[in-house]
């Protein structure tokens, strides 16, 4: 059972002629871990944010849908979108430093979306907050929900941010490179309490990285994005046995290698770049300008 | 604290030091008072000076201005050591500032009635005037600036930026001008002249008229005195506003892209939530800081706003004690004045620090 459907979406600057997502469609199943793989620029944010709602003002959708539960959250008006991505969905942002409110306290970011949009009473959305902060392993939660975030370390606040994605309890969340913005040593730890929660709560997640290593551990099934087009929509295993496109073949060999560290990197070759940019190109031959 | 992966001797030593930041914050915050108060103090004896051997040493003689025309010169004398003005200026002055000290602003010339009784009975009159204007101006501006974020991008954003260009450019007595012709002569509605209309029974006890009328329910004196205010108060509002407008709307704008105000839009808010509970707490420290800067320049333009509507405050004053060359009512009011700024803009760094946390940990 898919959660999040997306069919053949594509969007570009508005008022520009090429597209930043081509034709994009991927599916999250209920409960499972998707990634969205690709280097700088492929587009995989992109996705999230369209997910989300979140696009810039400069992008525009220009097709294709994006379906919530069945419901394609493009059709709605922009209230109803709102409040259904606001009790559903979820944002684990990429750098904690700058995702919490700096003049506000960290109680009511978590439980100001419990009692507004869900409309629980505050007692409830409290005791909920200290719950959730427990499960990502903060025990003084009660301080913490009076502190301030300049007051906190980036490693509590990045787990402050994964609780209060699950305090409302939603069906996805989109984890938009979670860990890029942190310490080494603190990553692993994050990276594994992500999967954790998620295992706990059965969340559909869609995980954007560019850490192949990372898919490995924590992905069901994954979609590779070149030029803001899938280039492989497969699932992790036979992934990893043997990628079918040239692209992700290579994306797969340039991942360094912990067993043997001193190995020169491989880049992407030319070849396959080029290869890659003639299929984007290719793709672009039945789109019409609007 | 173990959770965050820190070694017990690390978990130690961080709490040590945030505790040890905390009070060093605290002193640095006391000692920056202290020398804020000394600044102050210094400011105002500067304030002082300054003006005390200004209008000493600008031609004009208040004793001429007093006597009528063929004084003898014994006469002449005799006004002018009863009033002091034989001394040199810097007998004068430490005469002058040993009164100040115990509260003795000296007598006016004109109306013989002293300094301090006269300042104090008029500055209500102009406060009220100013904070009026004040909150004109926070409403008009920030309600501007929300609507601009709102509608960015648009041309509503446009016609408020136009608008506000406009406003600004205008100087306050000009607005106050446009305002007399619409709202008092083609169509009106507001008193032009005055503080209250004269016929009126006022049972003050106090000089605060708006506020008095207030606390003993007279809400028809009450709306005489607003009516009488609305104009004045409007036009030194004015281009205060577009400031705001300004200012406030860029910062919001950019605080609009950050990361926890997409974080917040996520959760379902509506467009407004997000501007005025996410993005504003944090927009508006600079707008609070140039707004009591531009509050200062307010109060100095209550001179000639009060001039143009026959409004009975300090202003008005200022400028009759200067025609007279009332010479220790003009020390007085220019104190005054000064007073004012100089509390303004130390209330202005106080509430700077308590709205945003991170000043007040230090």
């Amino acid at each position: 059972m898919s959660y999040l459907q997306i069919r053949h979406l594509s969007a570009r600057l508005v008022g520009a002629k090429d597209r930043l997502l081509r034709d994009v469609s991927l599916t999250v199943e209920r409960g499972q871990v998707h990634g969205l793989v690709g280097e700088s620029g492929a587009g995989k944010s992109m996705i999230g944010k369209a997910v989300l709602g979140i696009l810039p003002q400069s992008v525009e959708i220009v097709e294709g849908s994006i379906e919530l539960d069945g419901v394609d959250l493009l059709q709605l008006s922009a209230a109803e979108r709102r409040r259904r991505i606001g009790a559903h969905c979820a944002l684990i942002p990429q750098d904690p430093l700058t995702a919490l409110n700096p003049s506000r306290r960290i109680g009511p970011q978590i439980t100001d979306r419990l009692v507004q949009i869900l409309g629980w009473d505050r007692t409830r959305a409290e005791t909920r907050a200290v719950q959730i902060l427990g499960e990502v392993q903060i025990e003084d939660a009660a301080r913490v929900l009076r502190s301030y975030p300049h007051e906190l370390s980036g490693g509590m606040r990045q787990r402050i941010l994964i609780a209060s994605a699950f305090a409302a309890e939603p069906k996805l969340i989109v984890a938009d490179e979670p860990t890029t913005a942190l310490d080494v040593t603190v990553q692993k730890q994050i990276l594994k309490l992500i999967a954790q929660m998620q295992a706990r709560h059965g969340t559909a997640l869609l995980f954007v990285t560019h850490d192949l290593g990372v898919v490995s551990k924590v992905c069901r099934s994954l979609s590779v994005l070149y030029g803001g087009m899938v280039v492989e929509d497969t699932a992790v295993r036979p992934f990893f046995a043997g990628p079918q496109h040239p692209y992700a073949r290579a994306l797969l060999a340039a991942t360094p290698k912990y067993t043997d560290p001193l190995a020169s990197l491989q880049p992407v070759p030319d070849a396959v770049i080029a290869q890659v940019r003639q299929e984007v190109k290719a793709s672009d031959k039945g789109w019409f300008h609007v | 604290m173990p959770p965050h992966g820190y070694s017990p001797s690390g978990a130690v030593l961080n709490e040590w030091a945030r505790g040890d930041l905390a009070v060093t914050g605290q002193m640095q915050l006391f000692g920056r008072f202290l020398v804020r108060l000394m600044t102050t103090a210094i400011t105002l004896l500067g304030v002082a000076v300054i003006v005390f051997v200004v209008i000493r040493v600008v031609p004009g003689n208040p004793i001429a201005m007093m006597l009528p025309p063929g004084a003898t010169e014994a006469d002449i004398a005799t006004l002018t050591a009863l009033y002091g003005l034989d001394k040199s200026i810097f007998q004068q002055f430490v005469i002058w500032a040993g009164g100040v000290l115990q509260g003795d602003f000296g007598m006016s010339i004109t109306t013989r009635q002293p300094v301090l009784a006269l300042v104090m009975g008029r500055l209500p009159a102009t406060l009220e005037l100013s904070v009026m204007a004040l909150v004109m101006a926070v409403f008009l501006g920030g309600a501007a600036a929300l609507g601009g974020t709102l509608r960015r991008g648009t041309r509503t954003e446009g016609a408020i930026d136009v608008g506000a260009g406009m406003a600004l450019s205008v100087p306050d007595f000009l607005w106050g001008l446009v305002l007399i012709l619409i709202f008092g002569v083609l169509w009106p509605v507001f008193h032009i002249s005055g503080r209250v209309t004269p016929s009126l029974d006022l049972p003050f006890s106090s000089n605060f008229y708006l506020f008095e009328s207030l606390l003993r329910f007279r809400f028809d004196l009450w709306a005489d005195i607003v009516s009488h205010m609305f104009l004045p108060a409007l036009a030194l509002a004015i281009p205060l506003a577009a400031i705001i407008a300004q200012l406030l709307k860029q910062s919001l704008k950019e605080t609009m892209h950050l990361d926890y105000v997409t974080l917040a839009r996520t959760k379902g808010y509506s467009e407004i939530h997000v501007i005025t509970r996410e993005a504003l707490p944090n927009a508006i420290l600079p707008t609070l800081t140039l707004v009591g800067v531009q509050f200062t320049f307010l109060i100095g333009g209550t001179v000639i706003i009060e001039r143009l509507f026959s409004y009975e405050g300090l202003g008005n004053m200022a400028i009759d004690a200067v025609i007279n060359r009332d010479l220790p009512l003009i020390q007085g009011i220019v104190i005054l004045f000064a007073v004012i700024f100089t509390g303004v803009n130390l209330l202005v760094d106080l509430s700077y620090a308590l709205l945003n946390p991170r000043l007040r940990h230090g």
